[in-house]
């Protein structure tokens, strides 16, 4: 579904990566992997269209994604390094309007009922500057609970500054993500037990 | 869950970016008094002759709407820039063109509303006379929205720059003169007893234009600057 | 034939052509020049009205043309940038700006000389040297937001969109300027209005404005030469040639 084709990065003067290509099929996970500086955030950033590669393209469902950019954004959730959550702005309203502009409209109790699964009830209407950045990062994660339309999750290091229970929830997302068709593309310093699932890994070199 | 329609989303945006403004009412108040300030310091630079006044009235007042508008410009996406949500609006399946319009539709709400309302009130601190007021209300109404929108270009491409402040200045005040000229003329014309019918066209159509242009500009900006 | 051109599209193999052809034209702006100011110096009868320091218009006119040219070239390879993604196009841009902002000083400069003789004023608020200013603040403007962003690559698009929406608000900017102009009757001088032009003042005038154009041409290709030096410092291709 998702394909790379001859892919070229350069950042700065630095060529990245180049001549990259792969396959994320259908229920099935890629996992770039490689040390700081390797261009894993760069490729997920051309994966979703944001960065223009110097060389190659990435397509979708056999569409140039830059091309076919908003039909791609419908079928796509991108979770980056930051969080994407405005400080004055509770972490319902954060939810509520993440979804919104992502073209997901959400009830109330779907909205609470996410923020309950990630362990934020009883937090959910302070506003993002009271809460932790644990907290912060799992109102981002939240979106995780509702993307269920989204075909193609690209996460940058999900599971940075979570504990045991939230990489857990995260993982089981994730599961629940690949099971239903769909696909994932993640980066991620940890090691993660995906047991059965079809993961493919990608090692980025410095 | 369902699918949120354009018309959904754009509102969001809109009411987001309120929410946001109410929450930071600083931010607010600085604009409108820092307009208030310029046009209060002009009598004390030139002296309080009425004559003197009354001539200098409409540039004085459109100059200080375009310095108060350009400096709550850099705030427009900066924030979001900051921190991350610019790049989630960029992913949207919504047209960035029409999201990055309902940011500036909020923006010019709270920076550009207030500068309309209180002007023909400073108008009245310079001497002109009172059926010139319309022309100050309804010259600054058309006006603001134009600086909003061809300022936002400005304020997406000088994302996350060194000085970007000034940057800002020198990138889009060359852009506001014709909608200066238009403007002032149009005050200075009713004051002496002509019809601003013809600069209050002009400035419609550069509203059109701004309309047109801006948002366009401003999300290929933005995509530039997010790369 | 287009073909052959195409390939000159690469900061490769643009690097040797313009170091050959720059020297031509420098040869050629500076015959061109010789002759235009022999016409404008000697040739060109005195003004009635104006005396000698009329033959100013030899410098300021040419200068003003090709400011507003050049800015439309810069624009036209900023807009191939974008669309195409040339790098060779955007270095071009940045090749041209320096030159036109000095044509755009030089017209204004020139004006202000004149402008003293003429009407007792170092400046006159007439709508082309307004405009010239307001094109000088737009050059500015390009290469200040070149300057202030770290990534090349950004920074030649971010420069290349103020170009365009730059380019297209030039002649309503321009429009805008003249309407204030005849508005404020009071300040309605115009250099415009030079002496009524003879055919050698304005044959004069039009082969100043060519050799100014060789120049730009000769300048701008060796300012090109040492931006694709400077880019492509990490090339393969800049090892071999200084190798060889």
């Amino acid at each position: 579904m998702l394909e790379a084709v001859d892919l070229e990065c350069v950042r700065g003067s630095r060529r990245l990566f180049s001549g990259l290509s792969f396959r994320v099929a259908r229920g099935s996970m890629l996992w770039v992997l490689g040390p700081n500086g390797s261009g894993k955030t760069s490729l997920l950033r051309v994966l979703c269209g944001l960065v223009l590669p110097a060389a190659g393209s990435v397509r979708w469902c056999d569409e140039d994604v830059r091309v076919a950019r908003d039909n791609f954004h419908v079928d796509l959730l991108y979770l980056g390094h930051a969080a994407a959550i405005k400080d004055d702005l509770s972490g319902r309203e954060n939810l509520h309007f993440g979804l919104a502009q992502s073209g997901v409209v959400a009830s109330a109790s779907e909205v609470e009922a996410a923020l309950r699964e990630f362990g934020l009830s009883g937090r959910d209407d302070l506003l993002a500057r009271a809460l932790s950045q644990g907290q912060r990062r799992r109102v981002a994660l939240a979106r995780l609970a509702l993307a269920a339309g989204k075909r193609l999750w690209i996460l940058d290091e999900p599971f940075t500054g979570l504990d045991a229970d939230a990489v857990q929830l995260v993982q089981s997302h994730l599961v629940r993500q690949l099971e239903r068709g769909g696909a994932a593309v993640l980066t991620s310093h940890q090691e993660v037990d995906f047991g059965a699932l079809p993961v493919q890994r990608l090692p980025l070199a410095a | 869950m369902s699918e949120a329609s354009l018309a959904a989303v754009f509102a969001a945006v809109i009411r987001r970016d309120l929410t946001l403004a109410v929450r930071r009412r600083s931010d607010v108040f600085t604009t409108f008094f820092f307009f208030v300030l310029v046009v209060s310091l002009f009598p004390l630079g030139v002296g309080p002759a009425p004559d003197t006044l009354r001539t200098i009235a409409p540039g004085v007042l459109w100059v200080a709407a375009l310095l108060a508008s350009m400096l709550a410009l850099t705030r427009l996406f900066a924030g979001d820039y900051a921190d991350g949500t610019l790049e989630q609006l960029a992913l949207s399946p919504q047209p960035l063109v029409l999201l990055v319009a309902a940011k500036v539709v909020a923006h010019w709400l709270v920076t550009g509303v207030p500068l309309v309302l209180v002007a023909p009130l400073l108008s009245l601190q310079f001497g002109l006379p009172s059926d010139a007021l319309s022309v100050v209300l309804l010259s600054l109404l058309l006006g603001t929205p134009c600086l909003s929108l061809i300022g936002a270009i400005g304020a997406a491409l000088t994302l996350g720059v060194r000085g970007a402040g000034g940057l800002l200045a020198l990138l889009v005040l060359p852009l506001y003169v014709p909608v200066l000229i238009f403007g002032a003329a149009s005050i200075t014309a009713c004051a002496s007893g002509m019809a601003a019918g013809a600069h209050l066209s002009l400035l419609g159509a550069s509203l059109l234009l701004a309309l047109a242009l801006g948002p366009w500009g401003a999300a290929a900006a933005i995509r530039i600057a997010l790369e | 034939m287009v073909g052959k051109l195409w390939k000159y599209a690469s900061p490769q193999a643009f690097y040797p052509l313009a170091g050959a052809l720059a020297p031509w034209f420098f040869a050629a702006a500076a015959v061109l020049g010789a002759i235009g100011l022999y016409i404008g110096l000697w040739l060109a009868p005195t003004d009635f009205q104006q005396g000698d320091a009329y033959r100013i218009i030899f410098l300021h006119v040419p200068a003003a043309w090709m400011s507003m040219f050049l800015y439309v070239v810069m624009a036209f390879w900023c807009g191939v940038g974008l669309s195409m993604n040339t790098r060779l196009s955007f270095m071009m841009a940045q090749a041209l700006a320096p030159t036109g902002a000095m044509f755009t000083f030089l017209a204004l400069w020139t004006g202000s000389l004149w402008g003293k003789p003429t009407w007792g004023t170092w400046w006159v608020w007439d709508a082309r040297l307004t405009s010239e200013l307001i094109l000088l603040f737009l050059y500015v403007g390009f290469l200040s937001l070149h300057a202030a962003i770290d990534d090349v690559r950004r920074a030649d698009r971010a420069a290349a969109l103020l170009a365009l929406i730059g380019v297209i608000n030039v002649p309503i900017i321009y429009f805008s300027v003249k309407w204030w102009n005849t508005l404020h009757q009071g300040a309605s001088v115009s250099l415009a209005r030079a002496p009524s032009m003879a055919a050698t003042m304005l044959l004069g005038m039009l082969i100043m404005a060519l050799a100014a154009w060789m120049y730009a041409i000769a300048v701008s290709f060796v300012r090109v030469r040492a931006i694709i030096l400077e880019r492509e410092a990490e090339a393969d291709w800049m090892r071999d040639t200084e190798a060889a």
